[in-house]
């Protein structure tokens, strides 16, 4: 990049250097002057992006910031003054009134202008009247289509990282079911896309590299499908009498998928390995009862599943290899409640789930280590957790307003948005962070 | 009726034109009647072929009649055994339901299966499949396995009581597919259930 080998970068490198002086925690990145506060969000003003798709480029970066639910957006008016003067090439940081911004309650600024290869980006530190960051991201051609789309949001998240030092989670999508077909949506709600089915399908799932999506189909013939995103391809396995597949994940390595074979004995988890002629594996011993729903522990070592072992539906983890299952879900001797649906935490801290409450399913987290179970909702009727990779959010199904929508819940805030406008979305599973190699 | 009685008038006839022809010349010596014996015979002949096409007419008559009768009455018998089987086969079809988040068979629904044994077992080619259904309150994919259970449920209590195992193929659709749509107690009652298909064979045939 050339404006880093200008003294303007050696300047910001240099302040990437000090960075972890002033950084909370590990993570990488450059910290803008505030101190990090969960409770209170460093303000962002974007200013005006030249170009024929400046304003989409605007927009949809704002919305970004605001959806990470770190940054607050600064909205500029004409009046606040805070046009740059004169024309600027591309790329060149341009001087700000940064006593201005910090009137305006903005921690950062940022400049972006079209290259002839994509955006540079160019981010202000009000707090020290400086520049704290430039980039120059590439653009796949062409503007608006669903790969500029992401690539936008991986550009919001990156922003989102220099500034907060945790990376946001715009750069996702969601898989969910309609109608008995899987959809893929960005995290903004954008982009809805049908994958075309091997039958009516339930449950879809992401590989941890973002390239594959697995689902069941159900009714005669059930089987597991993996979808090739890249290439269209399609897997399936498991057809077989009297049999239904259901709810598949992959392994966190990537390697294998586990789900659930019910069949006229119960239904099991089944560990079956993507490569080779392997045959499936089985991981629980149910003795006849359901055990469904698998999600691992990020480091793959233990599983979450939810089983009705002891007559009703609870949740259990496990040892990867199903050994030493344990009960995760027993709130009070006597309870006899429905727990379902176990989605474990990128950060490996908690574990989401469904309980019902007054005959209605809500959403709960429970940490691993006191086991202090906390209610996320109670409007309607509230299912099938999935967290996002920043480890805050949880996209879920919930017929609060009246129809079946996927609606976007930030656990440390509880600020709420709907994601779908069609009813009768549900099973939403969140996808890694889908950035290209 | 006899040919010669059935032809008399016409012979008679005919020879009445030969007396009045007879008549018209005078005063000749009455001649020995003139007895045309070949318009006699012709005139026999005509009337025998006549009564003859008449009898064949009134036999193909008869024979179609009969031949509609016995149509008739395989046709009755055909849908008097189509009845039978649509009623044998519905209640084979029966739907038999669950409690909420159970598959043990309730009394109506073994009742329900005994009445579809003794059809199964006189009908040995007929296979079904039976798929286990769930109201929409539990988890949705809890519920496809919970279906695949109450399919199960059905088929064990029928091959337990002979029907063979390999004629019962057993799914489930889950809370997929209801068959009532509110969110009532009445609704989810109706859609906590198994369906039985009759895949292949037929038709039924009422158990002796």
């Amino acid at each position: 990049m050339r404006s880093l080998r200008s003294p303007f970068g050696l300047a910001v490198l240099a302040l990437v250097a000090v960075a972890p002086l002033f950084a909370q925690d590990t993570a990488k990145g450059v910290r803008i002057g505030l101190r990090y506060d969960p409770g209170t969000k460093p303000g962002v003003a974007v200013l005006p992006v030249p170009g024929n798709h400046g304003d989409s480029v605007r927009a949809i970066l704002e919305r970004d910031f605001d959806f990470s639910d770190r940054l607050a957006v600064v909205t500029l008016t004409a009046a606040d003054g805070y046009l740059p003067t004169g024309e600027t090439p591309a790329g060149t940081p341009v001087p700000l009134n940064y006593p201005l911004f910090a009137k305006l309650g903005a921690a950062a600024v940022l400049q972006v202008t079209p290259t002839p290869r994509g955006l540079h980006v160019t981010l202000h530190d009000v707090g020290r009247s400086q520049v704290a960051s430039i980039e120059e991201f590439p653009m796949p051609p062409p503007e608006q289509a669903k790969e500029w789309r992401l690539a936008l949001h991986g550009m919001a998240d990156a922003v989102v990282e220099w500034i907060t030092g945790q990376r946001g989670m715009a750069q996702t999508r969601i898989a969910f079911i309609r109608g008995n077909v899987v959809r893929l949506v960005d995290s903004d709600g954008e982009q809805e896309q049908t994958l075309p089915m091997l039958g009516a399908a339930m449950s879809p799932a992401w590989h941890p590299g973002g390239t594959l999506i697995a689902y069941n189909t159900f009714g005669p013939e059930s089987r597991i499908v993996v979808h090739d995103l890249r290439t269209g391809r399609v897997r399936d396995f498991g057809a077989q009498r009297n049999t239904t597949n259901l709810t598949p994940v992959f392994t966190p390595d990537g390697k294998s998928l586990v789900y659930s074979l019910s069949s006229e004995n119960g239904a099991d988890l089944y560990l079956m390995p993507l490569e080779g002629d392997a045959f499936p594996r089985r991981v629980t011993v149910g003795r006849g009862s359901e055990n469904v729903q698998p999600s691992f522990s990020p480091d793959g070592n233990r599983m979450a599943f939810m089983s009705d072992r002891t007559g009703h539906p609870e949740v259990y983890i496990m040892d990867a290899d199903g050994t030493n299952p344990d009960i995760f879900t027993a709130f009070d001797f006597g309870d006899q409640n429905y727990r379902a649906s176990p989605d474990w935490s990128p950060d490996g801290r908690q574990v989401s789930f469904q309980s019902r409450i007054d005959g209605r399913f809500q959403l709960f987290t429970m940490t691993l280590r006191d086991r202090q179970p906390k209610q996320l909702t109670s409007e309607g009727e509230n299912e099938d957790p999935s967290w996002a990779p920043d480890g805050r959010h949880v996209v879920f199904a919930s017929t609060r307003s009246g129809t079946r929508q996927l609606w976007i819940l930030d656990t440390e805030s509880g600020r709420l948005r709907q994601l779908t406008q069609v009813g009768g979305s549900r099973l939403p599973a969140w996808s890694p962070r889908l950035i290209k190699p | 009726m006899t040919v010669t009685t059935r032809a008399l008038p016409l012979v008679l006839a005919l020879f009445s034109v030969s007396v009045l022809d007879a008549c018209k010349k005078a005063p000749p010596p009455p001649p020995a009647p003139a007895v045309d014996s070949a318009a006699i015979r012709a005139a026999r002949e005509d009337s025998i072929r006549m009564e003859n096409q008449r009898r064949a007419a009134a036999a193909d008559e008869a024979r179609r009649r009969a031949a509609q009768d016995s149509i008739d009455r395989a046709n009755a018998a055909a849908e008097a055994a189509r009845r039978d089987s649509e009623m044998l086969r519905s209640t084979v079809a029966a739907v038999i339901n669950f409690d909420f988040d159970k598959s043990d068979l309730r009394d109506d629904a073994k009742a329900n299966l005994d009445a579809k044994i003794p059809i199964l077992l006189a009908n040995s080619n007929v296979t079904i499949r039976v798929s286990g259904h769930a109201d929409e309150r539990g988890s949705s994919e809890y519920n496809l396995a919970l279906g695949q259970r109450r399919a199960a449920a059905a088929k064990r209590y029928l091959v337990e009581r002979g029907v063979a195992e390999s004629r019962v193929e057993t799914t489930s659709f889950g809370e997929e597919r209801p068959v009532c749509t509110e969110s009532n107690e009445s609704c989810w009652a109706q859609n906590r259930r198994d369906e039985f298909e009759i895949t292949a064979g037929g038709p039924l045939t009422r158990p002796r």
